[in-house]
């Protein structure tokens, strides 16, 4: 028996992973999100792509249920998002304390602390999860390691572990790809593709029109509003892709076809806001 | 002095513990605002004939709600925020003790502690105290740990994110009250931070990071506080000191040079600068 703050909500069988329906977010008055809805079905991998400040982590604020929509519904297998534990979110690395005294080990273990449930300490059944989600992500052999030590990728996949282990059968990650090198990317690709057979749906966030070539069952296409949704080979055209990108885009016609290249890139200053009110002394960029 | 002793080890392994979430999180200046802010609290309490910690709690949380309000608005950063309250608090505690008779002792006391005047009361207040600390630690430890790591992971698994943020305070708070005599209010922030600060350039880990922390407190707190009493000298600021100096010597022995060099060479690192 677990106590546990809040008993999380069933998961509707007909439902749909998540639907939004006509959501609004404003942010000091001015609108982040228009008017979004889509709807991801069990198993799907999405990629959200979009310029920075486009809304895309505003979006996953509102799914995992940080942020209430002014305006909408935001709905997680049949219910509201708050109490679900079965989202996992997969944060950018710039906003890790990576100093902080941790091993690979005990970072992916805090995802098992809903699990556990208060005044108990992880049992047989957590660490089992824990030591299945790192061979999941290949990084069993790094489990002493302190989480400051480790390259990008690595980084990643712990986190990546992390949201395994709590059991999320939503993963959100947020510029998984960003500042990797190509094997570090494939190497993370090829997990979520092992994690596809798993039911578990993914939606990917990233400003790099590149990663997503070839690689998802549907690209969502947001800048505040959501420009297109579906698959790749119809929503990746110039003519869409301008919509969103604005003057970031830059087409080439070339002999072999068009070319459309982004410039968007690095720091994304949206999420370098507190996304929990801050606490107090806590430093602020 | 048998009574000063047991005070100071209970301190020594309070203090440090409950600050290593402190350290952890960068909130030191929190931790030092709050425990001056907490003054007219006490003063009041004692003036009224309430038990002191009641007043402390009291002033604790109403000084962290002042806090948020403040720094709601956008031309107000948290920190100022905190000087603000930090500072106008304390100054209205003063002002409250200066109508005492015994004023400028009281504060000396209150300031730096006076830890050979504790009385058996008060010990058994400083123990019972201190235990209920530990306690709250350890059955909160992990929801702590998430708070203190990964603010958004604390959303994410629905811990009751706003409840912990008051425990930690609350804690904070009766750490403080516990601690008064021992080493006063103004140093009290050593106390808090300084052994857990030392630990975190020795340890990897959490647990033992608040283990070499607590270890390194009473160590401190009780040469320090034999020193003072064969030197006669404050014995507040002497375990402080006492503190300071083994922090300054592990951090020129700097034990993880080696790794930190290794660690610099093998890889540019990804990592956001200033953060």
């Amino acid at each position: 028996m677990v106590f546990r703050f809040r008993r999380p909500p069933e998961h509707q069988p007909t439902a749909a992973t998540v639907e939004l329906e006509h959501v609004w977010v404003y942010r000091k008055g001015v609108p982040a999100l228009e008017d979004i809805s889509f709807r991801l079905e069990r198993g799907e991998q999405v990629a959200v792509l979009g310029p920075n400040g486009a809304g895309k982590s505003t979006l996953f604020q509102v799914i995992v249920g940080i942020l209430r929509p002014q305006r909408g519904r935001v709905r997680i297998y049949g219910s509201g998002p708050d109490r679900h534990l079965c989202i996992g979110y997969v944060p950018q690395r710039n906003q890790i304390d990576w100093r902080f005294p941790v091993t690979v080990w005990d970072a992916v273990m805090m995802g098992r602390v809903a699990r556990i449930g208060f005044f108990r300490w992880p049992g047989p059944r957590d660490r089992e999860a824990v030591a299945q989600a790192l061979a999941e992500v290949g990084m069993d052999a790094y489990r002493e390691r302190q989480i400051g030590e480790l390259s990008g990728g690595q980084q990643q996949r712990v986190f990546l572990a992390r949201a395994l282990a709590q059991e999320a059968e939503l993963l959100l990650l947020d510029e998984p790809l960003t500042g990797l090198d190509v094997p570090s990317q494939e190497a993370l690709l090829a997990i979520l593709d092992r994690l596809r057979h798993r039911g578990i749906s993914i939606i990917v966030a990233t400003h790099d029109l590149g990663q997503v070539m070839g690689r998802y069952d549907r690209v969502l296409l947001l800048n505040r509003r959501l420009i297109a949704d579906g698959p790749p080979a119809e929503v990746l055209r110039p003519p869409i892709l301008a919509q969103a990108f604005g003057s970031h885009l830059h087409i080439l016609p070339l002999p072999e076809g068009t070319v459309a290249i982004p410039d968007t890139c690095c720091s994304n200053r949206e999420m370098v806001q507190p996304l929990v009110s801050g606490r107090p002394g806590r430093d602020r960029p | 002095m048998v009574r000063a002793l047991v005070a100071a080890v209970t301190v020594g392994i309070v203090c440090p513990v409950l600050g290593t979430f402190l350290v952890l999180q960068g909130m030191a200046f929190f931790g030092d605002a709050l425990a001056h802010a907490i003054l007219p609290g006490i003063v009041l309490a004692f003036l009224v004939g309430w038990p002191l910690a009641l007043g402390a709690l009291l002033f604790g949380l109403a000084s962290a709600v002042a806090i948020g309000v403040i720094s709601e608005r956008e031309e107000i950063r948290e920190d100022t925020a905190i000087g603000i309250v930090f500072a106008g608090s304390f100054a209205l505690g003063v002002a409250l003790l200066s109508t005492v008779r015994s004023y400028a002792t009281d504060l000396a006391h209150i300031l730096f502690g006076n830890v050979l005047g504790v009385s058996d009361d008060d010990l058994r207040l400083i123990v019972v105290l201190g235990i209920l600390v530990l306690l709250l630690v350890v059955l909160f430890y992990k929801e702590l740990l998430v708070m203190a790591f990964d603010p958004i992971l604390a959303v994410v698994l629905r811990l009751p994110v706003r409840g912990l943020r008051y425990l930690l305070l609350v804690m904070l708070a009766i750490t403080i009250v516990a601690s008064l005599q021992t080493v006063g209010l103004a140093l009290m922030i050593a106390m808090l931070v300084t052994p857990a600060s030392t630990a975190s350039l020795l340890a990897r880990r959490v647990p033992s990071m608040m283990a070499v922390a607590a270890a390194l407190g009473v160590a401190s707190n009780v040469v320090g506080l034999y020193i003072s009493f064969y030197l006669d000298v404050a014995s507040g600021p002497t375990m402080v000191l006492v503190a300071t100096a083994v922090f300054l010597g592990v951090f020129a022995a700097d034990p993880r040079r080696r790794r930190r060099e290794v660690h610099a060479a093998m890889s540019p690192g990804p990592l956001a600068p200033g953060r």
